[in-house]
């Protein structure tokens, strides 16, 4: 049973974990992607600026005299998310809306895009230098829950707080984005304009105001994946690429333009990269007194090594272009 | 710009860069200058794969450093001196028998995928594909880790072939083509974004596969000194020894833009422009479009191959690790799209002003950073950063994506636009 637990802990949990990150980050492309029509590459950086900004809040919020343990980074976050999401819209404004209104390809904004990119993993790392950091600016600990599992000789499954304030925030996103595009006005004006620019247009929507609500939305839930990521693990500032590929993979993979089609990409790339990494000659280890472990079992199977880990969100990538570039709920190609 | 003639402008820009380039000899003196240039013009061979792709075919490559490190790797493995330690031991044999493996997994594989012709469904042709090729990928990799392992542990590498440099440099090219053209197969049908998308990841797991593969490339021990086509600097001096290295690079990047150059006004350029321009009309003519891309793209990743084995060779280190998008992709990208995409002569114009503009922003950056640091330090009592130099370099980042964005809002045809010529 322990065997199955040190499952559970690295497979499921950290599939789910991972893929809340994903699919924050693949909502913000895919609806970028569905109504400016560009593939946004400064996502993973503006992951990143997010984080970068929330820690610098806890700073603030530490000098202004608030030192109550993790008080201070907690009360970050959701100030962060909001300027990262204002940022995330003067961006727009400085750097793609002329193009957008010069009418210019697509693929200009995509490059246009990693000019921001660029520009953005420039200053963050001007601001905060090149180290990693610890989120927990007052040297508070993460609690870490360990639920006990019957019949498991003591291997609980492992879950810490921020983890688990992650999965409770993923939950609540997804409803309030469920409603905010079913019920709102503007979220199905959204719709709409992702479906057909031009009829949205002449029936009179306001296409900036979409355009807006859209940058507002991709930044801020950008900012949460990334603060959260951050408060996992570490914040590191040379993040994007290694985050890019992943939640492109997702959003492709969930068919772009389908919010939900995102969420799903996240955590089935999130799994799939848990799952291809485990050591799956783990799970045969109680059996070794048994007669299969007569027959001689490897000592490791894991399909990828931890290293080549990007491996797998491109294989998805691949694969699914090749066998059905629509993403699994009939998203466009566009 | 309307009123100044084509000559006149390409003139005075190439005349400014000359005055820049006299300026540096005189300020850091000829050797220095000569490094640059060499550099400059292994670029400008990468800014010319870059310029066909983008200028002549619209495609956004954003992996040029995966096919550049593809590139540096090849001459590594042709050039560099054999390894006796390895080729006297077993393992060159045990590593064929991991090789005949792998080539017997892909026919299997193969074979799976055809399975449709006797009479399978297209569902179960896949699946038993898949299983396949999980099964042989798992055969590969348990044969392949053992064999790695000894190689690590005993002779360390198996070390290059000792061919000459040029053979290797064309090898580079071969093997960044094969590449670039599996990745087109993929990806070119469909819209631009995800060909940047997938060249962005190919190039990051190239990356990643060189740098760890530890028993084929040494990874991060990296390998040196390369061997170099003509007298290295021990036997010649370095004046002279960068002066013939210059000579052998620049008649590459000559011969490259007059083959490009003829290719351009050909009847195959006017039809890549064709494309390029309006893809519906093209392919109503009867042109085949994805073919044409496939072409012009694994064209491009051959000529980025060359430059990355030229750089490597020249700076006679080959390292995994050193290989980044920023010096190696987007740099690129700003020198073809400043230059002018389209145009041959403004993606070398472009290439060698940038570059001097980079090298030469390192030591400015430095020099601001501290000046900044200290003034800080002495009105407000700052800290300098202990890690300053560190984030000094960052600025240089900032500055390449915010010369991105404007050149391409003010300025997005180039300094030396693509000429349209227009038949009355």
């Amino acid at each position: 049973m322990a065997e199955l637990v040190f499952f559970l802990n690295k497979v499921v949990l950290a599939g789910l974990i991972i893929g809340s990150i994903y699919a924050l980050g693949a909502v913000g492309v895919t609806l970028i992607y569905s109504i400016l029509r560009f593939a946004h590459f400064a996502h993973g950086d503006l992951m990143t600026t997010g984080a970068g900004i929330s820690l610098l809040i806890s700073l603030l919020l530490v000098g202004a005299g608030l030192d109550q343990s993790s008080l201070a980074v907690y009360l970050a976050i959701p100030l962060a998310v909001i300027v990262t999401a204002f940022l995330s819209v003067v961006l727009d404004r400085i750097f793609y809306r002329h193009l957008r209104e010069a009418g210019v390809k697509p693929v200009v904004l995509v490059m246009a895009s990693i000019g921001v990119m660029l520009m953005l993993q420039g200053l963050v790392r001007m601001i905060g230098g090149t180290a990693a950091r610890d989120m927990y600016v007052t040297g508070a600990s993460k609690a870490i829950f360990r639920i006990p599992v019957p019949f498991a000789d003591n291997r609980p499954l492992v879950l810490t707080e921020p983890q688990l304030i992650l999965i409770v925030l993923t939950v609540v996103v997804v409803i309030a984005l469920h409603l905010f595009l079913t019920q709102a006005k503007l979220g199905k004006a959204m719709r709409a304009m992702s479906d057909n620019p031009m009829l949205a247009r002449v029936s009179g929507i306001d296409t900036e105001r979409v355009v807006r609500a859209t940058w507002i939305i991709g930044g801020g839930l950008a900012a949460l994946a990334g603060i959260m990521l951050a408060l996992d693990v570490s914040y590191k500032p040379d993040l994007s690429f290694n985050i890019l590929l992943p939640i492109f993979a997702a959003a492709i993979l969930g068919g772009i333009g389908q919010p939900y089609g995102a969420i799903l990409g996240g955590f089935v790339v999130g799994f799939a990269e848990t799952m291809a990494v485990f050591n799956w000659a783990i799970l045969l280890r109680p059996f070794k007194d048994t007669w299969i472990g007569e027959l001689g079992l490897p000592a490791q199977i894991a399909f990828v090594p931890t290293e080549y880990k990007l491996i797998v969100p491109f294989i998805i990538l691949v694969a699914i272009l090749l066998s059905r570039p629509t993403g699994i709920l009939k998203g466009r190609v566009l | 710009m309307k009123s100044v003639s084509t000559a006149t402008r390409d003139l005075t820009l190439v005349g400014l860069l000359a005055l820049i380039l006299v300026g540096i000899w005189f300020w850091l003196g000829l050797p220095f200058t000569l490094r640059m240039l060499v550099e400059a013009s292994a670029y400008a061979i990468l800014a010319l794969g870059l310029t066909i792709q983008w200028g002549y075919a619209g495609l956004f490559n954003a992996g040029v450093m995966g096919f550049v490190a593809l590139g540096a790797f090849m001459t590594v493995f042709l050039s560099y001196p054999r390894n006796e330690a390895f080729w006297q031991s077993t393992l060159p044999g045990e590593l064929g028998h991991v090789l005949l493996i792998a080539i017997a997994g892909t026919i299997l594989v193969f074979a799976a995928t055809r399975l449709t012709r006797l009479g399978a469904s297209n569902g179960f042709r896949t699946f038993v594909a898949l299983i396949v090729l999980a099964l042989a990928y798992l055969a590969v990799m348990r044969g392949l880790d053992p064999v790695a392992a000894r190689i690590e542990s005993g002779p360390g590498w198996i070390g290059g072939l000792g061919l000459p440099v040029g053979v290797a440099w064309i090898g580079g090219g071969i093997l960044a083509g094969a590449v670039g053209y599996a990745i087109g197969r993929i990806c070119l049908g469909l819209r631009s974004d995800y060909l940047a998308i997938a060249t962005l990841g190919i190039a990051e797991i190239i990356k990643t596969l060189l740098k760890n593969a530890d028993w084929l490339t040494r990874g991060t021990l990296t390998v040196s000194p390369l061997p170099w086509p003509v007298p290295s600097a021990n036997e010649l001096g370095f004046v002279a020894a960068r002066s013939a290295f210059l000579c052998v690079t620049a008649a590459i990047v000559v011969i490259i833009y007059f083959l490009l150059q003829r290719a351009y006004y050909a009847p195959w350029g006017r039809m890549i422009r064709a494309i390029r321009d309006n893809e519906l009309a093209a392919a109503a003519m009867g042109k085949d479009v994805n073919r044409r891309r496939l072409q012009i793209f694994a064209l491009g990743c051959i000529l980025m191959g060359i430059g990355g084995a030229v750089l490597a060779s020249f700076v006679t280190i080959f390292d995994p690790g050193a290989f980044v998008p920023l010096n190696h992709t987007f740099l690129i990208w700003v020198m073809v799209i400043l230059g002018g995409a389209g145009n041959n002569r403004g993606a070398i114009f472009g290439a060698l002003l940038v570059y001097v503009i980079w090298v030469m922003s390192e030591p400015a950056a430095l020099f601001a950073f501290e000046r900044l640091a200290q003034l800080g330090n002495q009105l407000f009592d700052w800290p300098i950063p202990s890690d300053l130099s560190a984030r000094a370099l960052q600025m240089r980042v900032f500055v390449i994506g915010l010369t991105i964005t404007l050149v391409l809002r003010f300025a997005p045809r180039g300094l030396m636009p693509e000429p349209v010529r227009h038949v009355a």
